[in-house]
């Protein structure tokens, strides 16, 4: 038996998938969710072999509950209208269902991911490339998701201290206190904006707002300080960009 | 705040003249009555910088309080206190100069100072009177332009957001759900959802419906929402009899409606209570909306559309800014707006 979950926040929604799924006996449905934390446990407590998605939910949208998981399951996403998220999937390849989709378009879904099952490793590398893309909608734009101590938190991005390269990490200081996050510098880069948010180092990003002034250091470097007294080394050229984006 | 005509170039011109005409008259009548021309000269100064400055006094006056039109017994007083004021700082100037013995004809001319000076501040009074009223003519049908296409602007929005496609999709897909399963509500929610679009094409724009009305319609989207999510959305409605009568601008309370279901739905996870309160409270209509909020989560952009288009209308439909209210506490979201005139 092959073990599916359903995450999805309308009950009727979930319905229509359990009652398409009935012509699929090899697979068994082993728990609905109603939104993206249920999700994230589920995942973790029964490993599913597929998983159907909501996109837009309580609080952690689809991609966000991705996102955080440790193991991303193979999914197949359901959604209503989302033209950042169907644009995702077309650039990657996976395979979504428009609501209300038909038991022949669903069945046609099902039956492509069954054939191409024994390939798991090509599906995580495409669900991977797929997040980052889905990481520029609007939504996930003004956010950041993070897992703490098995509990999640969103952090609004005007909220961020600076970041800073940590290994495999991306360490996210706020006020709270530092978060990790399973992401390169270079995504952030891309992700944030540059207006607010600039590379002053390879392994820092700073929110400009939270700059009180600029020191020299050494011999010809330079620091800045932030309003908590962080003190972030600035490269020749991320000095350059900083002083362009202060308008100095 | 509307500008004083003192600050136009042409108004400037106009009254710099006519002060000039003005003095130069005042000079060579007391010439011809036979005093020196360096007293005459000073006298027309004195006096009519003075009258100068009480005619700027009248019109920057005017500027914050334009008496409506059955208190002219204002102006009047105005005009007379005013007149009053400068004759009496006149003549202590003047003696200041001259004392009085030297200059001994200067209390029979009172009256006829008096006079002039009455005649001179009520003309400057009347025509910042007529600035005033015009320049809040001008105002007032500036408003009502941008009222009008603002409530242009919230049909647009209306209709996309109403078609939008993510309402439209996911309803039709709960009926596809409920056709194999249950199918008599799914014909119950065909006919939500047609009543519902057709409310949303055939509305006019800038007309006043009752909020019985308005509530009809909003049921229907209420009761499609409910379909979808369930035991989720749980709504409270309160309007009193007397509320239900009063007259609300169309599309008014919808956005803020909406606004609260998708703050709650998406906000927040588990049960959703949507309050809604309308009352009529010193002659107002006061309407409540509450929704539970959760301060941790960052909302998606796009929710703040309907609430500030709402306060914009307001402002323009009646020139007040303090008619939205918004208190938001630990766990709950409440907009509350007030309509004027509610019995009208």
């Amino acid at each position: 038996m092959l073990k599916v979950i359903i995450i999805d926040d309308e009950p009727l929604a979930r319905s229509i998938l359990i009652e398409y799924l009935q012509k699929f006996p090899e697979l068994e449905l082993v728990q609905e969710c109603n939104d993206g934390f249920e999700g994230l446990k589920a995942i973790m407590q029964w490993q599913p072999d597929l998983t159907f998605l909501d996109i837009q939910m309580p609080k952690i949208n689809g991609f966000e509950m991705l996102e955080l998981a440790d193991q991303p399951p193979a999914v197949i996403f359901t959604t209503a209208f989302d033209e950042y998220a169907i644009r995702a999937f077309e650039a990657h390849a996976v395979d979504y269902l428009l609501k209300p989709f038909s038991q022949e378009r669903f069945n046609r879904a099902v039956q492509k991911w069954l054939d191409q099952r024994p390939s798991v490793q090509t599906k995580n590398k495409s669900t991977e490339l797929l997040l980052e893309t889905a990481a520029q909608t609007p939504a996930q734009r003004n956010r950041i998701v993070v897992k703490i101590a098995g509990k999640i938190k969103i952090i609004p991005v005007q909220d961020l201290e600076y970041l800073e390269a940590a290994d495999d990490y991306v360490k996210i200081h706020t006020q709270d206190g530092a978060f990790l996050k399973n992401k390169t510098m270079s995504f952030f880069e891309k992700f944030l904006d540059p207006l607010q948010f600039v590379r002053t180092h390879r392994s820092y990003i700073v929110n400009v707002q939270q700059i009180t002034r600029l020191e020299p250091y050494e011999k010809d470097g330079h620091l800045a300080i932030l309003k908590n007294g962080s003190k972030i080394p600035l490269s020749k050229t991320g000095y350059v960009r900083l002083k362009a984006v202060l308008g100095l | 705040m509307a500008t004083t005509p003192l600050s136009t170039n042409k108004f400037r011109f106009y009254f710099t003249v006519s002060w000039l005409v003005w003095s130069m008259l005042h000079v060579g009548v007391l010439v011809r009555l036979g005093y020196p021309l360096k007293t005459a000269l000073l006298d027309s100064l004195v006096s009519n910088l003075l009258l100068a400055a009480a005619a700027m006094l009248v019109i920057n006056n005017l500027r914050y309080y334009l008496p409506r039109k059955e208190q002219f017994a204002y102006l009047l007083l105005m005009c007379l206190s005013v007149s009053g004021l400068w004759l009496l700082l006149s003549r202590w100037a003047m003696m200041l100069v001259y004392r009085i013995e030297d200059y001994s004809n200067y209390s029979a001319s009172i009256p006829i100072r008096f006079g002039g000076a009455l005649l001179i501040i009520g003309c400057v009074m009347l025509v910042s009177v007529l600035w005033y009223t015009l320049d809040e003519q001008k105002e007032t049908e500036r408003r009502k332009n941008e009222s009008e296409r603002l409530a242009k602007d919230a049909e647009l929005y209306k209709l996309r957001q109403q078609l939008q496609p993510h309402f439209l999709f996911n309803s039709l897909n709960s009926i596809n759900a409920l056709i194999g399963s249950r199918p008599e509500e799914a014909r119950k929610m065909v006919q939500y959802l047609s009543d519902f679009l057709r409310g949303t094409i055939k509305k006019e724009e800038n007309q006043f419906i009752t909020l019985a009305e308005e509530m009809e319609y909003l049921n229907l989207y209420l009761e499609i929402e409910k379909v979808r999510f369930g035991y989720r959305l749980v709504t409270e409605i309160d309007n009193s009899e007397e509320s239900l009568q009063c007259k609300i601008p169309s599309l008014m309370l919808q956005p803020i409606m909406e606004n609260a279901i998708k703050f709650g739905l998406y906000g927040t996870t588990g049960e959703v209570k949507i309050g809604m309160r309308a009352r009529v409270v010193d002659n107002y209509l006061v309407v409540a909306v509450m929704n539970p909020y959760d301060p941790n989560t960052q909302m998606q952009e796009g929710t703040g559309f309907g609430l500030k288009s709402v306060k914009r209308r307001l402002y323009l439909l009646y020139g007040r800014n303090d008619l939205v209210e918004i208190n938001i506490t630990k766990d709950s979201f409440v907009v509350v707006f007030k309509i004027p005139d509610a019995h009208a």
